[in-house]
């Protein structure tokens, strides 16, 4: 298969101002994989989306020759596994990948929560500053990660966790700019800063990133308490 | 091939079901380990615990020459990757290994919350619709086992032997027992499982399991005793 043919039997199912739907499509980019991005209207979901995510109802699915595949971090795994001549996005060694997957579920299921609670202030007031602590932690941790030498999580090369964390580029920077002030802040956290300059020099990254104008109003329209007449509407 | 013991080591406890995974794993690839308990019911937790998983502070955890490896089920891919001369526990094919670590992630999404959901409902009718909730997983489940391998016939979602998915679901066995026990509901059916049902049987009798979960009745004392009060009490001071 020559790497400018869309597979035939390639599609990704999104929702592209969703983080999850770009892991996936920043993956197929940097391997030079071509597909096809079917865009998911989430207020109304297409009988092949619920067809084939039955369980979850949720994008992004892969479907890959009349395979379905839901889940963002299991559909990378599965790209690297099954695109095996492109380079690999997760280490070679057995303990760097448990590393790298426990890291992946650590931004998914601590970091972005902790995060959104404390940016959006989805908490009582008296709890707030108890949560930007907390938050500021996660962050400091997974900075503690990246270190200070390495370009990427994954070393020189961007990787499978770089991928995971595309969060903090695409998407925190709206929730900020929506909020009114900053958690993740130069100053404090420098070699995240510097590590989200190194992808931001990538046009794979770039090229993957959400449209600030919608992720914006996304952002606003959930500060309100999500406010019928500010509701986004997403092309 | 076993290595030496201070090599291994798996921070785990018997009612936990995902340290089960973890034992059940190491078993299968003749791995010699040394077993330190946490004590789940007082709730304090060792320094190494603490030391080697910062983040989450919860069993199980592995350390291998040292190194801290975290969550059950990453725990057990690492296991398996370098443990690679021993029986596979992933499948080979990509679509088949990531179809089983889709299947097992959503046991550890739902099946923990159904079963709160069923000890914290109030009244016969709330019981019955979260028992409904579990079911519904468990008829996913068989769905998904005919799916795999076992639909031609063989006993496992594994094939012939136990694989990862054998493993992310039958490690909850115990405690799915006990749910039966305390509610007087059946969980597994011939009408709804049929599959399952012989499942659970091949599971439960396989050599690198059947030491491993853990008696029904001790494991329902504990479930009366501690994790059905923390469960209540948490879901009370959740409410206010």
């Amino acid at each position: 298969m020559g790497e400018n043919e869309i597979d035939e039997g390639l599609k990704v199912y999104g929702f592209s101002i969703s983080p999850f739907t770009r892991k996936v499509e920043m993956t197929l980019n940097l391997k030079g994989i071509k597909y096809e991005h079917i865009e998911e209207d989430l207020n109304n979901k297409s009988s092949d989306l619920l067809r084939y995510n039955p369980v979850h109802k949720a994008t992004p699915v892969l479907l890959h020759n009349g395979n379905p595949l839901p889940e963002s971090l299991i559909i990378m795994e599965y790209i690297d596994d099954t695109w095996t001549d492109a380079d690999p996005i997760m280490p070679p060694d057995p303990y760097d990948r448990a590393m790298v997957r426990f890291w992946a579920n650590f931004i998914d299921t601590k970091l972005v929560p902790a995060i959104k609670v404390a940016v959006l202030r989805e908490c009582e007031e008296e709890e707030h500053e108890k949560k930007i602590e907390e938050a500021k932690h996660w962050v400091k941790t997974i900075e503690n990660v990246l270190g200070e030498k390495k370009k990427f999580f994954g070393g020189e090369k961007i990787g499978y966790l770089d991928i995971a964390a595309i969060w903090l580029i695409g998407w925190v920077p709206a929730m900020q700019e929506a909020a009114g002030w900053e958690l993740i802040s130069k100053e404090k956290f420098p070699f995240l800063s510097a590590w989200t300059q190194e992808m931001l020099s990538h046009q794979v990254v770039r090229d993957n990133l959400p449209h600030r104008d919608p992720l914006h109003a996304y952002y606003v329209w959930r500060l309100s308490g999500f406010k019928p007449e500010l509701t986004p509407v997403f092309k | 091939m076993g290595k030496g013991k201070g090599d291994v080591k798996l921070l785990g406890a018997w009612p936990s079901p995902y340290a089960v995974r973890v034992n059940i794993a190491l078993n299968l690839k003749s791995v010699d380990y040394e077993f330190q308990t946490e004590n789940l019911a007082t709730g304090s937790k060792s320094e190494l615990l603490i030391k080697s998983n910062p983040v989450h502070k919860k069993i199980p955890v592995l350390l291998h020459g040292g190194k801290p490896i975290c969550e059950s089920l990453i725990i057990v891919q690492y296991i398996d990757e370098v443990w690679s001369d021993g029986p596979s526990i992933l499948p080979s094919d990509p679509y088949d290994r990531a179809v089983a670590r889709f299947w097992a992630a959503y046991v550890d999404d739902k099946f923990y919350t159904a079963v709160k959901g069923i000890v914290v409902a109030d009244g016969e009718e709330a019981k019955a619709a979260a028992v409904k909730v579990l079911k519904d997983g468990l008829v996913l489940l068989e769905e998904a086992f005919l799916k795999s391998s076992a639909g031609e016939g063989k006993p496992f979602f594994g094939g012939d032997e136990i694989g990862y998915l054998d493993i992310a679901l039958g490690s909850l066995l115990g405690w799915l027992r006990v749910t039966e026990k305390s509610f007087n509901v059946k969980l597994f059916e011939e009408a709804t499982t049929p599959r399952l049902v012989s499942w659970v049987d091949s599971f439960c009798k396989h050599p690198a399991v059947k030491d491993e979960l853990p008696e029904t009745d001790k494991l329902f004392e504990y479930a009366q005793k501690v994790v059905y009060p923390r469960i209540k009490a948490f879901a009370a001071a959740a409410a206010k």
